[in-house]
């Protein structure tokens, strides 16, 4: 029986469905309740900073003066032009943007804990802010932090020989300068903790809504110099992450530094206030592109200047090198550009710390290098279609202007069957029907590779001091014959318990519900690197093959023992250790000797079915092709979308449900960056999206039907067979959808360069210009 | 995000009711659903020392036509409206307008009177109650009611002509007789937004030609307000695209609205011309 590739129900929704979830505001009943005083201000200097009069027993109130020991968070990188800015827990001087932590109370009750928050005696003598990317590289512009005088914390840059050459040999040269704003990744679920000190042992426990359990213990423990293993971290059930739960939050150390000031529990459950103006933000971008083409509709070279805002801190461990110099590896995605230069910088401004969300910079680079190939196409007469397959990579492995080999993908056949399904010559039929009635309906496409599932020598290239990367997984099977893995991948939605059963299971020939998966705890888990970067089905997927295949021979050792046949003889299925003969005996029974009745078997297996995994991959390009058509409503702007195609490649796939599930997910986060998100800010630095009345995630009216094929292209890369796709859906539909909308927009001579397109922004485009034909 | 302390309280009469609301003056506020109220609680941006919770109070939620005008109790939730209240244009009217309001669980507990009450500048029931020309119906401890006109109830942003110790206890809306057409058209940026521009219209036909013409404007910043140069347009026309045109045109020329992250003033006019053009096409003027 194979598991793989089966559509199996995800075995964590039913407590979910049921309200028994275990998130950690459930874990947080009884605690003391934790709230934090934020800058009210972008920039500024505390004058003073008091506590509230009569602070009634039980109530602490804590600033940075009374945690003398606790150093800054200090994400670093050992590239020599960046400029390791340092967050503090709680500031001592100064505010850097609107929202820090400034002080905390604790007290009995979130309720009292505000009341007494309102009365704290905060005097900030307020400065002038850095607010957006123009007002921080303006000459003269105050720097936010001294370190980096001209405000770029780090700066990245390819030119290779011989460029200028190659774009002056381009027959069309296509310029394309575009805005993307800031989004937050606004999980059901906000950011959380509940800290406690265990007086009998000593040790910290931590419950965090968090993607990373391993790296937050670390990250804590550097910053408050305690030894690891005085502190478990836990991540229990987590309401969505998209990324904005890798990073360290000053507001985790300084729920752990209460626990154990204090010898008590400790809660702070964010609101959704906090959530939107102090966590973290992301894809404050802006993009220059040229590209020459040949006469052919060929790339021949392609110039970035790539800026991102990444607020006034560097987040853990990434650093905020992770916008911008993505971008810059990133940007020739699928194409085949035979000579790239690029300049890549970070900028600090006074505003919320950026850090990765879901598909970090990919869907500004897709959105980039996707709209530049429609205007090239225009500009050369060619058809959007066409000059993709000009350009695409067709033989593999191949090897990016950055290093980057490609492995095995359908880059154009992903294309083409996108194409296909959309009918696009039925489709210009209809809009030219539609545009004569007026109605301005457009067609897109944004093709797109996407880096996943890679290990310890990618991230080392990124010259991170924290290199993440592999992951370990600890399998055994118990005496009664279940098979537990411990992981350090740490799902938060994604299903991973039922996928990684499906891989464990055909490996042992077991059910799949015979296997648990044990993630989210440092104490019971083996040190690993959480899920981000649509890594943890290929990377812990690819370690759980291992172990299994491990156990799995230790297990027909056992067997091949008991059946008294060759090892080689055994087969694992449905539970049981079959020989060629026909003789069985169940793996529970195997499982029971080994444990049991060791005097039988220790000689051939030993004393348990323990066994250990670890992985570390390359990396592996999966690919897709996003498809859709709109209608733009010519008076308001408004966009409709009336279909939303994805043809995606992810290699194998472990479970196509959970597969479609990630599409989804992932095209909906796309939706809400391309038409509806945005954070703004005031000049004055106040942020002004800081309540969903304000700052608007889809709903479910929003998002339409999404259709998913997939196309599997096994790839060498991976163990499993299997590519990420975690990200892809987010990363395609900015690109897709923006492209519909400028071919909308086409009769009146425009099209889109900055996102969210929002229908102010479009009728903004339209207003006062007549369309060809009115013209005509 | 904690509502500050407060003391509640739920009177089962309309009389204790009243009595609360002249005791703890400008510190009581009534609870209805509790739509508006609570999530500005939760902000702090309301810190009302008192909540006169009216939930339980017997016959505050009728909803009948009587002599002409039809009576929206206080307890009259927004779901009332979904399938129509009264025959004819009226209940037509407001059942096409009830849809666009919030999602189904709020308009199961948020109140007409409550949003009039609340009087947020996008609010449907607000810009309909005025185009209208509806009557709002307050009660005080010890005196007798006050009636107040629609076009005097609107002051600005959240604010109205109620006093300290006032209830509104009832909106009344004329009964429209066949000879009247309306519409209602806004838009938002995701279903059950308030919305960032709003038309209602309601125009009364005499042998083929528009004799009455009222339309409201809502979701443009400050209060809703009637379009008077555009309804003055249409008047003595006989229904046309142009007309409708002209008329859109006025409405648009001649509004304020304000800016802020959903949309510059300049988009809002935008949207006025088109929501009011289709306002006017539903009612017939096309
Ligand atoms: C997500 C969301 C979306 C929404 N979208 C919309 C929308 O698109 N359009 C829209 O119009 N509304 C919208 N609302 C608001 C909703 O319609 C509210 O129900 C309405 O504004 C207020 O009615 P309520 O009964 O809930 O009043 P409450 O919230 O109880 O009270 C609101 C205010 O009015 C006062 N008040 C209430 N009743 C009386 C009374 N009888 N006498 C004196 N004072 C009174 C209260 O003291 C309070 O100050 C939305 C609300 C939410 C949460």
């Amino acid at each position: 029986m194979n598991w793989v590739g089966r559509r199996l129900p995800r075995t964590e929704d039913p407590p979910l469905l049921r309200g028994e979830g275990r998130y950690v505001p459930d874990i947080a009943l009884g605690a003391r309740a934790v709230r934090f005083l934020r800058s009210p201000v972008a920039s500024g200097r505390i004058v003073s900073l008091r506590a509230p009069a009569g602070l009634p027993p039980g109530a602490l109130f804590v600033t940075a003066a009374d945690m003398p020991e606790a150093r800054g968070i200090r994400p670093a990188l050992r590239r020599f032009e960046y400029r390791a800015v340092e967050q503090p827990i709680l500031p001592r001087e100064r505010v850097h943007f609107m929202g820090q932590p400034i002080a905390l109370i604790a007290a009995e009750s979130a309720e009292l804990a505000e009341d007494l928050l309102e009365q704290v005696e905060l005097e900030i003598e307020a400065e002038d802010p850095v607010v957006g990317l123009e007002a921080a590289l303006a000459p003269g512009a105050p720097a936010v932090h001294a370190l980096a005088p001209n405000n770029v914390i780090v700066e990245g840059a390819i030119r290779p020989d011989g460029f200028a050459d190659a774009m002056a040999g381009a027959v069309h040269v296509v310029e394309f300068a575009f805005r993307s704003r800031r989004q937050n990744a606004t999980p059901l679920e906000g950011r959380g903790g509940v800290a406690e000190y265990d007086r009998a042992t000593g040790r910290l426990r931590l419950a965090a809504s968090c993607q990373m359990p391993h790296m937050l213990r670390s990250g804590i423990c550097e910053v408050l110099g305690l030894p690891e293993a005085d502190l478990q971290v836990v991540a229990p059930d987590v309401g969505g992450g998209f990324g904005q739960k890798m990073s360290l939050f000053p507001e985790y150390p300084a729920l752990v530094w209460l626990a154990r000031r204090y010898r008590g529990r400790f809660a702070w459950i964010e609101d959704r206030y906090e959530n939107l103006i102090a966590s973290a933000h992301s894809r404050d971008q802006k993009h220059i592109l040229r590209a020459g083409f040949n006469a052919q509709g060929q790339m021949v070279a392609l110039e970035a200047d790539i800026l991102a805002d990444i607020g006034a801190f560097s987040c853990y461990p990434t650093t905020c090198a992770v916008e911008p110099l993505m971008a810059l590896a990133e940007y020739p995605g699928p194409y085949k550009i035979p000579s790239y230069s690029v300049r890549a910088r970070g900028v600090l401004t006074h505003s919320c710390p950026a850090a990765p969300y879901r598909g970090v910079s990919r869907p500004v680079i897709t959105f980039g290098i996707e709209r530049l190939m429609d205007r090239a196409a225009a500009a050369i007469g060619l058809d959007p279609v066409e000059i993709r397959r000009r350009n695409l990579h067709d033989v593999f492995p191949a090897k990016s202007p950055t290093g980057f080999t490609l492995d095995e993908g359908s880059y154009i056949e992903a294309l083409d069957e996108a194409a296909r399904h959309l009918d696009i010559p039925a489709f210009r039929e209809a809009q030219a029907e539609a545009r004569r009635g007026g109605r301005l309906l457009g067609l897109g496409l944004a093709v797109f590779n996407e880096r996943t599932g890679y290990g310890t020598p990618a991230f080392a290239a990124r010259s991170m001091e924290i290199v993440p990367g592999y992951e370990v997984v600890d399998i055994a099977m118990t005496p009664t014959g279940e098979v537990e893995a411990r992981i350090g991948a740490s799902p938060h939605g994604q299903g991973l318990r039922t996928t990684l059963a499906q891989i464990i299971a055909d490996r042992l020939g077991i059910d799949p519900l015979a296997v648990r998966i044990i993630h989210g705890d440092t104490d019971r888990t083996p040190y690993g690197w959480g899920t981000f970067a649509s890594r943890s089905l290929v990377v812990g997927g690819g370690a759980c093959q291992i172990a299994a295949d491990r156990l799995a021979a230790k297990l027909r050792r056992g067997a091949a023992r008991l059946l008294q046949c060759g090892e080689e003889e055994v087969v694992l299925r449905d539970g049981l250790a079959v020989t060629g003969a026909g003789a069985s005996i169940p793996l529970r029974e195997v499982a029971r000797i080994v444990h049991q009745r060791s005097e039988l078997l220790a000689d051939e297996v030993g004393f348990n079915l323990a066994e250990s995994g670890s992985y570390d991959p390359p990396g592996t390009f999966s690919n897709a092709c996003h498809g859709c058509i709109v209608e733009v409503e010519r008076e308001t702007g408004a966009v409709r979308i009336l279909r939303y195609l994805v043809v995606e490649d992810a290699g194998r796939i472990i479970n196509p449900m959970i597969a479609d599930g990630q599409v989804r997910g992932g095209v909906a986060q796309g939706i809400a960056n391309a038409l509806l998100e945005e954070i703004h800010y005031a000049p004055d630095g106040n942020c002004l999206s800081a309540t969903l009345a304000d700052y608007i995630p889809p709903t479910c009216a929003e998002i339409p039907e999404i259709e998913i094929h997939h196309l599997e292209t096994i790839s060498s890369a991976t163990l499993t067979g299997a590519k990420g796709l975690g990200e892809g859906g987010t990363i395609g539909a900015p690109a897709a959808l923006c492209n519909a909308i400028s071919d909308a927009l086409a009769p009146f001579g425009v099209d889109i360069a900055e996102f969210p397109a929002t229908p102010p922004r479009i009728l903004a485009l339209i207003r006062g210009r007549r369309a060809v034909w009115e013209a005509a | 995000m904690k509502p500050a302390a407060f003391d509640y309280f739920a009177p089962r009469n309309l009389d204790e009711a009243v009595a609360l609301l002249a005791k703890h003056g400008e510190d009581g506020r009534v609870l209805a659903g509790g739509q508006s109220l609570v999530p500005t609680m939760a902000f702090r941006m309301a810190r009302p020392a008192v909540l006169v919770d009216i939930n339980r109070i017997e016959g505050l939620g009728h909803l009948s036509a009587q002599e002409g005008q039809l009576r929206i109790g206080a307890l009259a939730r927004h779901a009332h409206f979904e399938s129509a209240v009264t025959p004819g244009p009226l209940g037509a009217l407001l059942a096409r307008v009830v849809r666009h309001i919030a999602h189904p669980p709020i308009r199961m507990r948020g109140t007409f009177c409550g949003s009039l009450a609340h009087a947020d500048p996008a609010s449907e029931w607000c810009a309909t109650t005025l185009a209208l020309g509806g009557t709002l119906v307050l009660r005080s401890a010890g005196a007798d009611t006050r009636e107040v006109a629609a076009r005097d109830w609107f002051q600005g942003v959240f604010t109205t002509a109620i006093r300290p110790g006032e209830m509104l206890v009832e909106v009344r809306l004329p009964v429209l007789g066949p000879e009247w057409s309306c519409g209602f058209a806004e838009f938002s940026r995701r279903a059950g937004d308030f919305a960032l521009a709003m038309a209602v219209c309601a125009l009364r036909l005499d042998r083929g030609l528009i004799r009455e013409a009222s339309i409201a404007l809502g979701g443009l910043g400050g209060r809703p307000v009637l379009a008077l140069e555009a309804a003055a347009t249409l008047l003595g026309q006989v229904p046309s695209a142009e007309a409708a045109s002209a008329a859109a045109e006025a409405a648009a020329a001649h509004c304020d609205p304000h800016s802020d992250v959903h949309a510059p003033a300049e988009y809002r006019r935008d949207l006025v011309r088109a929501m009011a053009r289709r306002a006017l096409a539903q009612a017939g003027v096309a």
